[in-house]
């Protein structure tokens, strides 16, 4: 073991902000990572990209002194350091922005920074305290935001400015953000890297954990790539581009384009018209018209929240609702509970939470690959459900969509999102309905599952059926759409050609059109 | 996160936890200066020795059974119906109306008559909280609990004022009529040329609630009705995704819950006591709750917890009335410790499964590797 002085010296020779060694970690059986080994130079922006499960949010947990690593050790500025819990991980200049923000939500903005890091029991000297480090800290960095205003009244990209500067606050000198652009619109997301960049120039260590190839080629300065728990390799992203990133991070070559020819629209299939939907009293969907041909797909980009979600719903037959719903020129019932009643009329329905709605997580696959369509003649016999005949069809599925472990009999929590995701499309799909109503259809999903999933979609619009997608992934979208629908505050703000310029759909999006903006 | 493998989380937690109860017990017993060993032993022979303790813990464990399986069925669906009591109270007043009201030609109609009654009378009595829990959101725990004494007050009234033959001093009803007795477990055996003990009530209805801890398992595991019911317990939203009616779903697992909860009634009454007396339940409808938790609500383990709970109910009245082998002296055990002991059972193996469970994981996890 050298010295302390020893490492002292090294610390002011190292250039690195972070360096983790040899970190390993394992949740019984399963080896969440492995022999991590990686170093974040001072200053600079880093990126951690790697599919689902490949150990990113272990590490970033093991960092931030959630988990404690099997073996391995930190160097915090070139100082070995144990990181037992969150607040070693503070006190050593460590701050974290997680996907789901932890903000007080009826507090104030100042009163959510100081919480955890309060100078006494007397809140009036903190709060003044915070008041000037804010005004600073908005000045240096081009964080705006009002002191005073109540966090719930903040939109998503100003709460996730209020956990960056909570983390400032607290002397953060490494910032890490675990997805933070998930919930953002473009625009907001572009605010949030001229923010990351404010900080690097300052002399910040900014540490971001993505899944999206763009983030980490237009931000960061260096990216290490994680698969199946190792650390495969660290590049400069400037010497680096999309496709290298995708196949180290999936292992092999993988198409990032959707490959689909021109559309070719026939019979109208759905007619919405002025569909509305109320939850808790407040109207989610404010009065919604557009129709579906066969053989195209529509997408209806948006922000997560601003009525995608209630109007898959309402198609579903999940959420009451009024106005009208035509498929194939019958209107279908709005009152009550329909899911029945559309599956009959020829609609699948892939939702957007997979966990919530679309799997019984306990049941097992082949239970899963029956639900909904637990009344169809196929899987009956007489006064009993045809298990035999569930099983079967969910080999015959697993083997199609290649979903993996190929075992009926594993309950669907046990396996991976992007094949609890082929689960359910598998089901969808194979019913070959008139309309598929498909949300946040990779969501969760890796690389290499989307590609199939995306492939698939497009096969179903080729045999001349409908298409609804619902995705906050802007570049999904306007690969896979034929025409792009905009939501926003439960309203349609306009269509668009897929090829419509980003910062256009952006604009829209935030609720922004030509006459307003 | 490590997950015990199946067998260890089915058979060794129970068992784990029993073994717990026990050791518990025999301290409580030592420290009131009893021989727990002695006492043990008493309870295995006055409950398993004989054929009579048999046939009495065979009584115990059909009601338990009922109950259990009943509760069960609610489980699925995650209601926790804690009105078994009320129900299987409810199911005693239509054994009652089946038996002096009708006059059946045959044991065997009265035994289809009796089991009509009460499995609709108790299935009634459970319809009332589901219909408030799925219209109205009135919590199952909350209504069902306050139908247990609605259930109890309204037998009393009936007892005293309606069903008491006159000039009776006790508030229970007459005697049923002697043909309507349910073959007991000595005729049943007699037929097949094996002898047993006439003692014991335990009757044809053991069988009859064997035959429904298969139907039980077929409902829940081979039909439409099953499959929607857990999938609603599990996941009530994806179960509307699905198409399920939660409305539905509710009122029907609850009907089923009740109705088989009500059932208990033709084993207690008809086949036991003959005639129906105040708290005819005897607690059956609460220790159907720990029974099913402990056979984690699967008919397999219902049938077997509800096996070790005839055992403690049978062992316990015996242990009363035990004498000392060696010395031939009356141990002295207190009613109440029979009592505390049944409870700690209860408490161990129906609600601290997870403190067994988390060192057991760690264990199997460190021996995996």
């Amino acid at each position: 073991m050298p010295s302390q002085a020893n490492l002292g010296r090294q610390a002011t020779a190292a250039p690195f902000a972070i360096e983790l060694r040899g970190i390993s970690k394992a949740f019984g059986p399963v080896q969440a990572n492995r022999d991590i080994n990686i170093a974040v130079p001072k200053g600079t922006i880093h990126g951690i990209i790697g599919e689902n499960g490949a150990g990113k949010s272990t590490l970033m947990s093991i960092l931030y002194g959630f988990y404690k690593a099997d073996a391995g050790t930190i160097l915090v500025g070139g100082v070995e350091t144990a990181i037992p819990d969150s607040q070693s991980a503070i006190r050593a200049g460590i701050g974290m922005v997680f996907q789901h923000f932890k903000l007080v939500q009826n507090f104030t903005v100042l009163e959510n920074i100081i919480l955890g890091a309060e100078d006494g029991p007397w809140l009036g000297t903190s709060l003044a305290r915070a008041r000037r480090a804010l005004a600073d800290l908005s000045r240096e960095y081009d964080l705006d935001v009002n002191p005073d205003a109540v966090v719930e009244d903040l939109s998503v990209g100003h709460q996730q400015r209020v956990e960056i500067l909570k983390a400032l606050y607290r002397q953060a000198d490494i910032l890490i953000l675990d997805e933070p652009t998930g919930v953002l619109t473009p625009e907001e997301a572009d605010h949030l890297f001229r923010i990351l960049r404010g900080l690097r120039d300052q002399g910040k260590t900014v540490i971001l954990i993505t899944h999206k190839l763009r983030e980490i080629m237009e931000t960061t300065d260096n990216v290490s790539v994680m698969r199946r728990g190792t650390m495969v390799g660290t590049v400069k992203t400037a010497e680096t581009n999309p496709e290298e990133l995708a196949e180290l991070m999936v292992g092999r070559k993988v198409l990032l384009q959707v490959d689909k020819d021109p559309a070719n629209p026939g019979r109208e299939v759905l007619r919405v018209e002025n569909l509305r939907v109320m939850t808790e009293g407040v109207e989610r969907l404010k009065g919604v018209s557009f129709s579906i041909r066969a053989g195209e797909i529509v997408g209806i980009a948006g922000v997560a929240g601003n009525g995608q979600s209630e109007l898959l719903e309402a198609l579903g037959g999940i959420a009451e609702a009024t106005g009208r719903i035509v498929m194939n020129g019958v209107d279908l019932p709005l009152k009550g509970l329909n899911g029945q009643s559309r599956r009959e009329a020829g609609i699948a329905h892939v939702p957007e939470d997979r966990q919530v709605l679309g799997l019984i997580m306990d049941f097992a696959a082949w239970e899963n690959v029956g639900f909904g369509y637990q009344n169809d003649p196929k899987y009956q016999s007489g006064l009993f459900m045809n298990n035999g005949a569930l099983r079967a069809d969910t080999e015959a599925k697993m083997a199609r969509f290649d979903v993996r472990p190929p075992i009926p009999t594993l309950a669907a929590k046990n396996f991976s999102g992007g094949n609890q995701q082929k689960i359910v499309v598998a089901r969808e799909i194979e019913r070959n309905p008139d309309l598929l109503l498909i949300g946040q259809p990779t969501r969760g999903v890796d690389i290499g599952a989307i590609e199939f999933i995306h492939k698939e979609i497009v096969a179903l619009r080729d045999a001349g059926k409908a298409v609804l997608l619902v995705s906050v992934e802007l570049d999904e979208i306007r690969s896979l759409s034929d025409r792009v629908l905009v939501m926003f505050d439960g309203q349609i703000m306009g269509e668009r050609p897929p090829q419509t310029d980003e910062r256009e759909l952006g604009l829209l999006m935030a609720g922004m059109t030509e006459t307003t903006a | 996160m490590t997950k015990l493998p199946r067998w260890a989380d089915v058979v060794l937690v129970p068992l784990i936890c029993l073994l717990i109860a026990f050791v518990f017990c025999g301290l409580l017993i030592a420290a009131i200066g009893q021989n727990p060993w002695v006492a043990l032993t008493s309870m295995i022979q006055g409950s398993l020795g004989t054929q009579s303790g048999w046939g009495y813990t065979l009584f115990y464990a059909t009601n338990f059974l009922l109950t259990g399986l009943g509760v069960s069925i609610a489980f699925h669906a995650s209601l926790f119906n804690i009105g078994g009591e009320g129900q299987a109270t409810l199911g005693g007043l239509g054994v009652a109306v089946a038996c002096l009201f009708i006059p059946w030609p045959h044991w065997s109609l009265a035994l289809l008559g009796s089991i009509t009654l009460s499995a609709l009378f108790g299935a009634l009595w459970a319809l009332i909280p589901a219909w408030l829990q799925a219209k109205r959101g009135s919590h199952i725990v909350i209504t069902t609990m306050m139908f247990n004494f609605i259930a109890y007050a309204l037998i009393s009234y009936l007892l005293v004022n309606v069903l008491r033959p006159e000039g009776a001093m006790d508030p229970a009803t007459a005697r049923f009529d002697k043909a309507f007795n349910l073959p007991k477990l000595a005729d049943i055996f007699g037929v097949m040329g094996i002898p047993f003990s006439k003692a014991p009530p335990a009757n044809i209805m053991l069988f009859v609630a064997l035959a429904l801890a298969v139907a039980t398992w077929a409902l829940l595991w081979h039909t439409r009705l099953g499959y929607a019911i857990r999938a609603f317990g599990k996941q009530e939203k994806a179960a509307v995704y699905a198409g399920i009616s939660p409305v539905r779903i509710t009122l029907y697992a609850l009907l089923l819950s009740g109705g088989i909860s009500g059932l208990m009634a033709v084993n207690a009454v008809q086949g036991g006591a003959h005639r129906l007396v105040m708290n005819s339940v005897e607690g059956a409808g609460f220790i159907g709750i720990a029974v099913a938790l402990m056979g984690r609500n699967h008919p397999f383990g219902i049938v077997l917890a509800s096996l070790l709970f005839g055992f403690l109910f049978q062992g316990g009245a015996q242990l009363a009335m035990a004498s000392d082998p060696v010395t031939g002296e009356q141990l002295k055990i207190p009613r109440e410790v029979i009592t505390v002991l049944q409870a700690l059972v209860i408490l161990f193996t129906g609600a601290l499964p997870y403190m067994v469970q988390r060192p057991l994981e760690k264990l199997f996890a460190r021996g995996g590797r």
